[in-house]
Protein backbone atom coordinates (compact mmCIF):
# COMPACT_ATOMS: atom_id res chain seq x y z
CA UNK A 1 0.00 0.00 0.00
CA UNK A 2 1.30 3.39 -0.94
CA UNK A 3 1.30 6.00 1.81
CA UNK A 4 0.13 9.36 0.72
CA UNK A 5 2.89 11.88 1.58
CA UNK A 6 0.29 14.64 1.88
CA UNK A 7 -1.29 12.74 4.72
CA UNK A 8 1.81 13.17 6.88
CA UNK A 9 2.26 16.72 5.72
CA UNK A 10 -1.26 17.57 6.79
CA UNK A 11 -0.74 16.04 10.24
CA UNK A 12 2.61 17.69 10.90
CA UNK A 13 1.67 21.16 9.78
CA UNK A 14 2.16 24.24 11.93
CA UNK A 15 -1.44 24.44 13.04
CA UNK A 16 -1.45 20.94 14.46
CA UNK A 17 1.92 21.50 16.10
CA UNK A 18 0.50 24.52 17.95
CA UNK A 19 -2.50 22.50 19.11
CA UNK A 20 -0.26 19.60 20.09
CA UNK A 21 1.92 21.53 22.57
CA UNK A 22 -0.72 22.21 25.27
CA UNK A 23 -2.72 19.14 24.27
CA UNK A 24 0.08 16.66 24.86
CA UNK A 25 1.07 18.38 28.10
CA UNK A 26 -2.46 18.02 29.50
CA UNK A 27 -2.77 14.43 28.24
CA UNK A 28 0.48 13.46 29.99
CA UNK A 29 0.10 15.43 33.23
CA UNK A 30 -3.64 15.63 33.74
CA UNK A 31 -5.33 12.68 32.03
CA UNK A 32 -2.65 9.99 32.20
CA UNK A 33 -2.35 10.23 36.03
CA UNK A 34 -6.00 9.15 36.35
CA UNK A 35 -5.17 5.90 34.59
CA UNK A 36 -2.57 5.23 37.26
CA UNK A 37 -5.07 5.99 40.05
CA UNK A 38 -7.55 3.62 38.42
CA UNK A 39 -4.89 0.94 38.09
CA UNK A 40 -3.66 1.23 41.67
CA UNK A 41 -7.22 1.22 43.02
CA UNK A 42 -7.35 -2.43 41.87
CA UNK A 43 -4.03 -3.34 43.48
CA UNK A 44 -3.29 -4.68 46.93
CA UNK A 45 -1.48 -2.91 49.71
CA UNK A 46 1.91 -4.47 50.36
CA UNK A 47 4.85 -3.51 52.52
CA UNK A 48 7.21 -2.41 49.82
CA UNK A 49 8.25 0.59 47.85
CA UNK A 50 5.93 1.57 46.20
CA UNK A 51 3.37 0.15 48.65
CA UNK A 52 1.07 -1.56 46.17
CA UNK A 53 1.11 -4.83 44.26
CA UNK A 54 1.59 -5.11 40.54
CA UNK A 55 -1.47 -5.92 38.43
CA UNK A 56 0.51 -7.86 35.87
CA UNK A 57 2.03 -11.13 37.06
CA UNK A 58 4.76 -12.48 34.79
CA UNK A 59 4.42 -16.24 35.13
CA UNK A 60 5.78 -19.13 33.10
CA UNK A 61 3.80 -18.32 30.01
CA UNK A 62 4.85 -15.48 27.73
CA UNK A 63 1.64 -13.58 28.48
CA UNK A 64 1.32 -11.94 31.90
CA UNK A 65 -1.76 -12.76 33.91
CA UNK A 66 -3.80 -9.92 35.29
CA UNK A 67 -4.39 -9.85 39.01
CA UNK A 68 -6.92 -7.16 39.76
CA UNK A 69 -9.01 -7.13 42.87
CA UNK A 70 -12.15 -5.25 43.77
CA UNK A 71 -11.29 -5.60 47.46
CA UNK A 72 -10.61 -1.89 47.92
CA UNK A 73 -14.03 -0.95 46.58
CA UNK A 74 -15.73 -3.69 48.61
CA UNK A 75 -13.89 -2.36 51.62
CA UNK A 76 -15.24 1.16 51.01
CA UNK A 77 -18.79 -0.22 51.00
CA UNK A 78 -18.31 -2.54 53.96
CA UNK A 79 -16.93 0.10 56.34
CA UNK A 80 -19.67 2.64 57.08
CA UNK A 81 -17.04 5.35 57.66
CA UNK A 82 -16.54 5.86 53.93
CA UNK A 83 -20.24 5.94 52.99
CA UNK A 84 -20.86 8.39 55.83
CA UNK A 85 -17.96 10.55 54.68
CA UNK A 86 -19.29 10.71 51.09
CA UNK A 87 -22.81 11.55 52.31
CA UNK A 88 -21.53 14.09 54.81
CA UNK A 89 -19.37 15.75 52.11
CA UNK A 90 -22.42 15.95 49.84
CA UNK A 91 -24.45 17.52 52.65
CA UNK A 92 -21.75 20.02 53.62
CA UNK A 93 -21.04 20.92 49.98
CA UNK A 94 -24.76 21.35 49.26
CA UNK A 95 -25.57 23.50 52.30
CA UNK A 96 -22.47 25.65 51.94
CA UNK A 97 -23.18 26.19 48.23
CA UNK A 98 -26.66 27.50 49.12
CA UNK A 99 -25.25 29.73 51.89
CA UNK A 100 -22.51 31.05 49.58
CA UNK A 101 -25.10 31.71 46.87
CA UNK A 102 -27.33 33.75 49.20
CA UNK A 103 -24.47 35.84 50.61
CA UNK A 104 -22.63 36.06 47.28
CA UNK A 105 -25.74 37.10 45.38
CA UNK A 106 -26.48 40.02 47.67
CA UNK A 107 -22.87 41.25 47.47
CA UNK A 108 -22.67 40.77 43.68
CA UNK A 109 -26.04 42.49 43.24
CA UNK A 110 -25.01 45.48 45.32
CA UNK A 111 -21.65 45.82 43.55
CA UNK A 112 -23.38 45.65 40.16
CA UNK A 113 -25.88 48.35 41.19
CA UNK A 114 -23.27 50.63 42.75
CA UNK A 115 -22.42 53.91 40.98
CA UNK A 116 -20.16 53.16 37.99
CA UNK A 117 -17.09 54.92 39.42
CA UNK A 118 -17.26 52.74 42.54
CA UNK A 119 -17.66 49.42 40.75
CA UNK A 120 -14.03 48.98 39.75
CA UNK A 121 -12.70 49.41 43.27
CA UNK A 122 -15.49 47.29 44.80
CA UNK A 123 -14.81 44.49 42.35
CA UNK A 124 -11.10 44.69 43.14
CA UNK A 125 -11.96 44.38 46.84
CA UNK A 126 -13.87 41.18 46.02
CA UNK A 127 -11.00 39.75 43.97
CA UNK A 128 -8.21 40.62 46.41
CA UNK A 129 -9.04 37.92 49.01
CA UNK A 130 -9.34 35.41 46.15
CA UNK A 131 -5.66 35.99 45.36
CA UNK A 132 -4.65 35.75 49.01
CA UNK A 133 -3.54 32.37 50.26
CA UNK A 134 -6.34 29.95 51.00
CA UNK A 135 -4.42 28.46 53.92
CA UNK A 136 -3.84 31.89 55.49
CA UNK A 137 -7.50 32.82 55.17
CA UNK A 138 -8.55 29.61 56.89
CA UNK A 139 -5.87 30.09 59.54
CA UNK A 140 -7.20 33.59 60.25
CA UNK A 141 -10.48 32.06 61.45
CA UNK A 142 -8.79 29.84 64.04
CA UNK A 143 -7.80 32.88 66.12
CA UNK A 144 -11.32 34.25 65.83
CA UNK A 145 -13.39 31.12 66.46
CA UNK A 146 -11.49 29.18 69.10
CA UNK A 147 -12.86 29.00 72.64
CA UNK A 148 -10.54 31.71 73.97
CA UNK A 149 -10.60 33.45 70.57
CA UNK A 150 -11.45 36.96 69.50
CA UNK A 151 -15.15 36.38 68.79
CA UNK A 152 -15.81 34.93 72.24
CA UNK A 153 -13.73 37.66 73.91
CA UNK A 154 -15.67 40.36 72.07
CA UNK A 155 -19.09 38.85 72.76
CA UNK A 156 -18.28 38.25 76.44
CA UNK A 157 -16.90 41.75 76.97
CA UNK A 158 -20.09 43.28 75.56
CA UNK A 159 -22.07 40.92 77.76
CA UNK A 160 -24.07 39.14 75.07
CA UNK A 161 -22.87 35.75 76.27
CA UNK A 162 -21.50 34.56 79.60
CA UNK A 163 -20.02 31.24 78.51
CA UNK A 164 -17.76 31.07 75.48
CA UNK A 165 -19.41 29.65 72.35
CA UNK A 166 -17.99 26.34 71.17
CA UNK A 167 -17.70 27.02 67.44
CA UNK A 168 -14.16 25.87 66.70
CA UNK A 169 -13.89 22.17 65.77
CA UNK A 170 -17.57 21.91 64.85
CA UNK A 171 -19.42 21.70 61.54
CA UNK A 172 -20.45 25.35 62.01
CA UNK A 173 -16.78 26.40 61.86
CA UNK A 174 -16.42 24.35 58.65
CA UNK A 175 -19.41 26.14 57.09
CA UNK A 176 -18.01 29.54 58.06
CA UNK A 177 -14.61 28.61 56.60
CA UNK A 178 -16.08 27.30 53.34
CA UNK A 179 -18.42 30.25 52.78
CA UNK A 180 -15.60 32.66 53.55
CA UNK A 181 -13.03 30.96 51.31
CA UNK A 182 -15.30 30.29 48.33
CA UNK A 183 -17.28 33.56 48.36
CA UNK A 184 -15.20 35.25 45.61
CA UNK A 185 -15.75 32.21 43.30
CA UNK A 186 -19.50 32.81 43.66
CA UNK A 187 -19.45 36.60 43.42
CA UNK A 188 -17.36 36.89 40.23
CA UNK A 189 -19.62 34.94 37.81
CA UNK A 190 -22.73 36.48 39.39
CA UNK A 191 -21.32 39.99 39.05
CA UNK A 192 -20.30 39.42 35.43
CA UNK A 193 -23.89 38.44 34.75
CA UNK A 194 -25.69 41.10 36.78
CA UNK A 195 -23.49 43.90 35.46
CA UNK A 196 -24.43 43.12 31.85
CA UNK A 197 -28.13 43.08 32.64
CA UNK A 198 -30.34 45.48 30.73
CA UNK A 199 -31.81 47.80 33.36
CA UNK A 200 -34.59 48.92 31.04
CA UNK A 201 -36.23 45.52 31.59
CA UNK A 202 -36.64 46.35 35.29
CA UNK A 203 -37.95 49.79 34.41
CA UNK A 204 -40.44 48.19 32.05
CA UNK A 205 -41.57 45.84 34.81
CA UNK A 206 -41.94 48.78 37.21
CA UNK A 207 -43.87 50.82 34.61
CA UNK A 208 -46.24 47.92 34.16
CA UNK A 209 -46.92 47.94 37.88
CA UNK A 210 -44.62 45.14 39.02
CA UNK A 211 -43.42 45.56 42.60
CA UNK A 212 -39.58 45.62 43.02
CA UNK A 213 -39.51 42.36 44.95
CA UNK A 214 -41.54 40.52 42.34
CA UNK A 215 -39.49 42.11 39.55
CA UNK A 216 -36.37 40.77 41.24
CA UNK A 217 -37.72 37.20 41.25
CA UNK A 218 -39.29 37.25 37.81
CA UNK A 219 -36.72 39.35 35.90
CA UNK A 220 -33.36 39.63 37.66
CA UNK A 221 -32.98 36.07 38.98
CA UNK A 222 -33.94 34.26 35.74
CA UNK A 223 -31.64 36.54 33.73
CA UNK A 224 -28.70 35.80 36.03
CA UNK A 225 -29.32 32.05 35.97
CA UNK A 226 -26.15 31.23 34.01
CA UNK A 227 -24.09 33.12 36.61
CA UNK A 228 -25.86 31.25 39.41
CA UNK A 229 -25.12 27.91 37.74
CA UNK A 230 -21.45 28.73 37.13
CA UNK A 231 -20.98 30.02 40.69
CA UNK A 232 -22.66 26.99 42.26
CA UNK A 233 -20.47 24.57 40.29
CA UNK A 234 -17.35 26.54 41.18
CA UNK A 235 -18.22 26.14 44.85
CA UNK A 236 -19.88 22.73 45.02
CA UNK A 237 -17.33 20.64 43.09
CA UNK A 238 -14.13 21.66 44.90
CA UNK A 239 -15.85 21.73 48.30
CA UNK A 240 -16.78 18.05 47.83
CA UNK A 241 -13.08 17.19 48.06
CA UNK A 242 -12.07 19.94 50.47
CA UNK A 243 -9.29 18.99 52.86
CA UNK A 244 -7.77 22.11 54.46
CA UNK A 245 -10.97 23.58 55.94
CA UNK A 246 -12.35 20.44 57.65
CA UNK A 247 -8.84 19.58 58.82
CA UNK A 248 -8.09 22.95 60.44
CA UNK A 249 -11.54 24.17 61.50
CA UNK A 250 -13.56 20.96 61.81
CA UNK A 251 -13.62 18.57 64.71
CA UNK A 252 -13.02 14.86 64.95
CA UNK A 253 -16.66 14.18 64.06
CA UNK A 254 -16.54 16.35 60.92
CA UNK A 255 -16.37 13.74 58.19
CA UNK A 256 -15.33 14.83 54.73
CA UNK A 257 -14.04 12.57 52.02
CA UNK A 258 -11.06 14.80 51.16
CA UNK A 259 -9.82 14.40 54.71
CA UNK A 260 -10.41 10.64 54.60
CA UNK A 261 -8.37 10.39 51.40
CA UNK A 262 -5.56 12.43 52.98
CA UNK A 263 -5.54 10.22 56.08
CA UNK A 264 -5.50 7.00 54.04
CA UNK A 265 -2.60 8.28 51.99
CA UNK A 266 -0.39 10.12 54.46
CA UNK A 267 -1.12 8.41 57.79
CA UNK A 268 -2.24 4.87 56.93
CA UNK A 269 -0.02 4.76 53.82
CA UNK A 270 -2.74 2.73 52.14
CA UNK A 271 -2.34 3.93 48.56
CA UNK A 272 -4.77 1.45 46.93
CA UNK A 273 -7.62 2.42 49.29
CA UNK A 274 -6.81 6.14 48.83
CA UNK A 275 -6.97 5.55 45.06
CA UNK A 276 -10.34 3.81 45.33
CA UNK A 277 -11.63 6.73 47.43
CA UNK A 278 -10.44 9.15 44.72
CA UNK A 279 -12.01 7.12 41.90
CA UNK A 280 -15.39 7.01 43.66
CA UNK A 281 -15.22 10.75 44.36
CA UNK A 282 -14.38 11.32 40.71
CA UNK A 283 -17.35 9.16 39.68
CA UNK A 284 -19.63 11.36 41.80
CA UNK A 285 -18.16 14.56 40.37
CA UNK A 286 -17.80 13.64 36.71
CA UNK A 287 -21.34 14.72 35.79
CA UNK A 288 -21.16 18.09 37.60
CA UNK A 289 -17.72 18.73 36.05
CA UNK A 290 -19.04 18.03 32.54
CA UNK A 291 -22.08 20.23 33.14
CA UNK A 292 -19.75 22.98 34.33
CA UNK A 293 -17.58 22.63 31.23
CA UNK A 294 -20.64 22.85 28.99
CA UNK A 295 -21.97 25.94 30.76
CA UNK A 296 -18.55 27.62 30.39
CA UNK A 297 -18.30 26.80 26.69
CA UNK A 298 -21.77 28.19 26.13
CA UNK A 299 -20.80 31.38 27.95
CA UNK A 300 -17.76 31.85 25.70
CA UNK A 301 -19.52 31.26 22.38
CA UNK B 1 -30.69 55.71 37.32
CA UNK B 2 -32.35 54.12 40.28
CA UNK B 3 -31.32 55.13 43.78
CA UNK B 4 -28.61 53.03 45.40
CA UNK B 5 -30.81 51.70 48.18
CA UNK B 6 -30.12 51.04 51.82
CA UNK B 7 -30.20 47.28 51.20
CA UNK B 8 -27.25 47.62 48.86
CA UNK B 9 -25.27 49.72 51.33
CA UNK B 10 -26.03 47.25 54.11
CA UNK B 11 -25.02 44.20 52.06
CA UNK B 12 -21.79 45.86 50.92
CA UNK B 13 -20.82 46.84 54.47
CA UNK B 14 -21.64 43.43 55.94
CA UNK B 15 -20.15 41.56 52.97
CA UNK B 16 -16.85 43.41 52.93
CA UNK B 17 -16.56 43.29 56.73
CA UNK B 18 -16.93 39.52 56.51
CA UNK B 19 -14.29 39.33 53.78
CA UNK B 20 -11.78 41.68 55.40
CA UNK B 21 -12.07 41.58 59.21
CA UNK B 22 -10.33 38.18 59.53
CA UNK B 23 -7.39 39.32 57.38
CA UNK B 24 -7.12 42.66 59.20
CA UNK B 25 -7.12 40.92 62.59
CA UNK B 26 -4.47 38.50 61.32
CA UNK B 27 -2.23 41.39 60.27
CA UNK B 28 -2.91 43.34 63.48
CA UNK B 29 -1.87 40.46 65.72
CA UNK B 30 1.36 39.91 63.82
CA UNK B 31 2.51 43.18 65.47
CA UNK B 32 1.52 41.99 68.94
CA UNK B 33 4.16 42.01 71.67
CA UNK B 34 2.50 39.11 73.49
CA UNK B 35 2.92 35.50 72.43
CA UNK B 36 -0.83 35.05 72.95
CA UNK B 37 -2.58 35.75 69.70
CA UNK B 38 -5.77 36.99 71.34
CA UNK B 39 -4.42 39.37 73.99
CA UNK B 40 -2.99 42.69 72.87
CA UNK B 41 0.36 43.30 74.61
CA UNK B 42 1.57 46.39 72.76
CA UNK B 43 3.09 47.05 69.33
CA UNK B 44 6.18 45.11 68.36
CA UNK B 45 7.91 43.85 65.24
CA UNK B 46 9.84 41.17 67.09
CA UNK B 47 8.00 38.28 65.36
CA UNK B 48 9.30 39.50 62.02
CA UNK B 49 12.79 39.47 63.51
CA UNK B 50 12.29 35.92 64.69
CA UNK B 51 11.10 34.96 61.25
CA UNK B 52 14.47 36.04 59.85
CA UNK B 53 16.17 33.68 62.29
CA UNK B 54 13.99 30.74 61.26
CA UNK B 55 16.05 28.80 58.72
CA UNK B 56 13.21 26.36 58.01
CA UNK B 57 10.89 29.16 56.89
CA UNK B 58 13.61 30.84 54.83
CA UNK B 59 14.44 27.58 53.04
CA UNK B 60 10.75 26.90 52.39
CA UNK B 61 10.25 30.45 51.09
CA UNK B 62 13.15 30.03 48.66
CA UNK B 63 11.77 26.71 47.37
CA UNK B 64 8.35 28.32 46.94
CA UNK B 65 9.70 31.30 45.02
CA UNK B 66 11.68 29.05 42.67
CA UNK B 67 8.69 26.78 42.03
CA UNK B 68 6.31 29.72 41.59
CA UNK B 69 8.64 31.53 39.18
CA UNK B 70 9.34 28.58 36.89
CA UNK B 71 5.85 27.11 37.00
CA UNK B 72 4.11 30.42 36.31
CA UNK B 73 6.44 31.27 33.43
CA UNK B 74 5.99 27.92 31.68
CA UNK B 75 2.26 27.86 32.52
CA UNK B 76 1.86 31.29 30.93
CA UNK B 77 3.45 30.11 27.67
CA UNK B 78 1.44 26.88 27.54
CA UNK B 79 -1.76 28.57 28.74
CA UNK B 80 -1.51 31.37 26.18
CA UNK B 81 -1.14 28.80 23.40
CA UNK B 82 -4.09 26.87 24.84
CA UNK B 83 -6.23 30.03 24.99
CA UNK B 84 -5.32 30.77 21.38
CA UNK B 85 -6.23 27.23 20.35
CA UNK B 86 -9.59 27.46 22.13
CA UNK B 87 -10.63 30.71 20.43
CA UNK B 88 -8.96 30.86 17.02
CA UNK B 89 -8.60 27.26 15.86
CA UNK B 90 -12.25 26.46 15.26
CA UNK B 91 -13.31 22.87 15.51
CA UNK B 92 -10.43 20.42 15.47
CA UNK B 93 -10.44 16.74 16.29
CA UNK B 94 -10.56 16.20 20.06
CA UNK B 95 -11.62 19.74 20.88
CA UNK B 96 -14.16 18.61 23.50
CA UNK B 97 -11.54 16.60 25.33
CA UNK B 98 -9.16 19.55 25.13
CA UNK B 99 -11.62 22.02 26.62
CA UNK B 100 -12.54 19.41 29.22
CA UNK B 101 -8.90 19.20 30.26
CA UNK B 102 -8.77 23.01 30.46
CA UNK B 103 -11.88 23.44 32.61
CA UNK B 104 -11.74 20.33 34.79
CA UNK B 105 -8.53 21.17 36.74
CA UNK B 106 -10.07 24.46 37.90
CA UNK B 107 -12.88 22.72 39.79
CA UNK B 108 -11.35 19.27 40.38
CA UNK B 109 -10.70 18.72 44.11
CA UNK B 110 -7.02 19.23 44.80
CA UNK B 111 -6.68 15.93 46.67
CA UNK B 112 -7.58 14.05 43.47
CA UNK B 113 -5.12 16.02 41.31
CA UNK B 114 -2.39 15.67 43.93
CA UNK B 115 -2.86 11.94 44.44
CA UNK B 116 -3.11 11.08 40.76
CA UNK B 117 -0.07 13.14 39.76
CA UNK B 118 1.98 11.62 42.55
CA UNK B 119 0.97 8.05 41.65
CA UNK B 120 2.11 8.64 38.10
CA UNK B 121 5.47 10.04 39.23
CA UNK B 122 5.97 7.02 41.50
CA UNK B 123 4.97 4.55 38.76
CA UNK B 124 7.38 6.18 36.33
CA UNK B 125 10.08 6.23 39.05
CA UNK B 126 10.53 10.01 38.83
CA UNK B 127 12.18 11.29 42.00
CA UNK B 128 9.97 13.69 43.90
CA UNK B 129 11.28 17.18 44.53
CA UNK B 130 11.15 20.75 43.25
CA UNK B 131 10.91 19.44 39.69
CA UNK B 132 7.76 17.36 40.28
CA UNK B 133 6.01 20.13 42.25
CA UNK B 134 6.79 22.53 39.38
CA UNK B 135 5.34 20.11 36.80
CA UNK B 136 2.15 19.71 38.83
CA UNK B 137 1.80 23.47 39.32
CA UNK B 138 2.30 24.17 35.61
CA UNK B 139 -0.53 21.78 34.80
CA UNK B 140 -3.25 23.45 36.85
CA UNK B 141 -1.95 27.01 36.41
CA UNK B 142 -1.92 26.81 32.60
CA UNK B 143 -5.67 26.17 32.66
CA UNK B 144 -6.29 29.44 34.50
CA UNK B 145 -4.01 31.28 32.06
CA UNK B 146 -5.88 29.67 29.14
CA UNK B 147 -9.23 30.90 30.46
CA UNK B 148 -7.97 34.44 31.14
CA UNK B 149 -6.37 34.66 27.68
CA UNK B 150 -9.43 33.10 26.06
CA UNK B 151 -11.79 35.69 27.49
CA UNK B 152 -9.53 38.50 26.24
CA UNK B 153 -9.22 36.86 22.81
CA UNK B 154 -12.96 36.49 22.36
CA UNK B 155 -13.54 40.16 23.24
CA UNK B 156 -11.37 41.71 20.51
CA UNK B 157 -11.93 42.05 16.82
CA UNK B 158 -10.37 39.32 14.69
CA UNK B 159 -10.21 41.47 11.56
CA UNK B 160 -6.72 42.78 12.40
CA UNK B 161 -5.23 39.29 12.36
CA UNK B 162 -7.12 38.46 9.18
CA UNK B 163 -5.83 41.61 7.51
CA UNK B 164 -2.25 40.76 8.46
CA UNK B 165 -2.59 37.22 7.16
CA UNK B 166 -4.20 38.48 3.91
CA UNK B 167 -1.27 40.83 3.41
CA UNK B 168 1.11 37.90 3.55
CA UNK B 169 2.27 38.04 7.15
CA UNK B 170 3.22 34.59 8.46
CA UNK B 171 1.02 33.20 11.25
CA UNK B 172 3.90 33.40 13.73
CA UNK B 173 4.70 37.04 12.91
CA UNK B 174 1.00 37.87 13.03
CA UNK B 175 0.91 36.44 16.51
CA UNK B 176 3.95 38.33 17.80
CA UNK B 177 3.13 41.62 16.04
CA UNK B 178 -0.63 41.83 16.46
CA UNK B 179 -2.22 39.23 18.72
CA UNK B 180 0.35 39.26 21.51
CA UNK B 181 0.38 43.06 22.07
CA UNK B 182 -3.43 43.04 22.24
CA UNK B 183 -3.70 40.17 24.69
CA UNK B 184 -0.63 41.21 26.72
CA UNK B 185 -2.61 42.45 29.76
CA UNK B 186 -4.33 39.05 29.94
CA UNK B 187 -0.99 37.27 29.59
CA UNK B 188 0.52 39.35 32.39
CA UNK B 189 -2.42 38.82 34.72
CA UNK B 190 -2.31 35.14 33.80
CA UNK B 191 1.33 35.03 34.90
CA UNK B 192 0.53 36.80 38.17
CA UNK B 193 -2.42 34.50 38.79
CA UNK B 194 -0.24 31.42 38.17
CA UNK B 195 2.44 32.83 40.46
CA UNK B 196 0.02 33.33 43.36
CA UNK B 197 -1.72 30.00 42.74
CA UNK B 198 1.65 28.29 43.02
CA UNK B 199 2.57 30.39 46.06
CA UNK B 200 -0.67 29.33 47.78
CA UNK B 201 -0.88 25.67 46.98
CA UNK B 202 -0.70 23.31 49.94
CA UNK B 203 -2.50 20.15 48.90
CA UNK B 204 -0.94 19.39 45.51
CA UNK B 205 2.54 20.35 46.76
CA UNK B 206 2.14 18.04 49.78
CA UNK B 207 1.51 15.09 47.47
CA UNK B 208 4.11 15.84 44.82
CA UNK B 209 7.04 17.21 46.82
CA UNK B 210 9.84 15.14 48.23
CA UNK B 211 12.38 15.51 51.00
CA UNK B 212 14.14 18.87 50.79
CA UNK B 213 11.41 20.51 48.74
CA UNK B 214 9.08 21.66 51.51
CA UNK B 215 7.18 24.69 50.25
CA UNK B 216 6.12 27.64 52.38
CA UNK B 217 2.43 26.61 52.61
CA UNK B 218 3.56 23.14 53.73
CA UNK B 219 5.77 24.73 56.38
CA UNK B 220 2.97 27.06 57.52
CA UNK B 221 0.54 24.14 57.62
CA UNK B 222 2.82 22.09 59.87
CA UNK B 223 3.21 25.15 62.15
CA UNK B 224 -0.57 25.78 62.23
CA UNK B 225 -1.17 22.19 63.29
CA UNK B 226 0.94 22.89 66.38
CA UNK B 227 -1.13 25.96 67.25
CA UNK B 228 -1.70 29.62 66.51
CA UNK B 229 1.50 31.66 66.93
CA UNK B 230 2.48 35.25 66.08
CA UNK B 231 5.22 33.95 63.74
CA UNK B 232 2.55 32.43 61.51
CA UNK B 233 0.72 35.75 61.57
CA UNK B 234 3.93 37.52 60.59
CA UNK B 235 4.76 35.24 57.67
CA UNK B 236 1.10 35.40 56.56
CA UNK B 237 1.18 39.20 56.67
CA UNK B 238 4.24 39.25 54.41
CA UNK B 239 2.53 36.92 51.93
CA UNK B 240 -0.68 38.97 51.98
CA UNK B 241 1.37 42.14 51.44
CA UNK B 242 3.27 40.68 48.46
CA UNK B 243 0.08 39.43 46.82
CA UNK B 244 -1.79 42.71 47.42
CA UNK B 245 1.03 44.70 45.83
CA UNK B 246 1.04 42.31 42.87
CA UNK B 247 -2.72 42.55 42.33
CA UNK B 248 -2.73 46.35 42.53
CA UNK B 249 0.20 46.55 40.08
CA UNK B 250 -1.57 44.17 37.71
CA UNK B 251 -4.79 46.17 37.80
CA UNK B 252 -2.89 49.41 37.16
CA UNK B 253 -1.17 47.79 34.15
CA UNK B 254 -4.56 46.57 32.96
CA UNK B 255 -6.09 50.04 33.32
CA UNK B 256 -3.25 51.75 31.42
CA UNK B 257 -3.48 49.15 28.69
CA UNK B 258 -7.25 49.67 28.47
CA UNK B 259 -6.79 53.41 28.06
CA UNK B 260 -4.17 52.89 25.36
CA UNK B 261 -5.97 50.24 23.32
CA UNK B 262 -8.75 52.45 21.85
CA UNK B 263 -6.17 55.08 20.89
CA UNK B 264 -3.99 52.48 19.19
CA UNK B 265 -6.94 51.21 17.21
CA UNK B 266 -7.78 54.66 15.86
CA UNK B 267 -4.31 55.66 14.70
Amino acid sequence: MQTNPNFFKSIFNGRNAVIAIPYIWLLLLFLLPFIYVLKISFAETIYARPPYSSLLIWGDSWLPSIKASFDNYLFLFSDSLYIKAYLSSLKIAFISTILTLIIGYSIAYSVARAPTRWRGILLMLVILPFWTSFLIRVYAWIGILKTEGLLNLALMSIGIIEQPLMIMNTDLAVYIGIVYSYLPFMILPLYANLEKMDMSLLEAAADLGCRPFKAFWTVTVPLSLSGIIAGCFLVFIPVMGEFVIPDLLGGSETLMIGKVLWTEFFYNRDWPVASAVAILLLAILVVPIMLYQRSQEKAIS
Amino acid sequence: MKKFGSFNIFSLIVGFSFLYIPIILLILFSFNESRLVTVWGGFSTKWYGELLQNQGIKDAAWVTIKVAFFSSTIATILGTIAGLVMTRFGNFKGRTLFSGMIYAPMVMPEVIIGLSTLLMFVALAIDRGIFTVTLAHITFSMCYVAVVVQSRMSSYDDSLTEAALDLGCTPFRTFTLITLPIILPAVISGWLLSFTLSLDDLVIASFTSGPGSTTLPMKIYSMVRLGVTPEINAVSTILVGVVTLGVITASLIGRRQKQQTPKAQHT
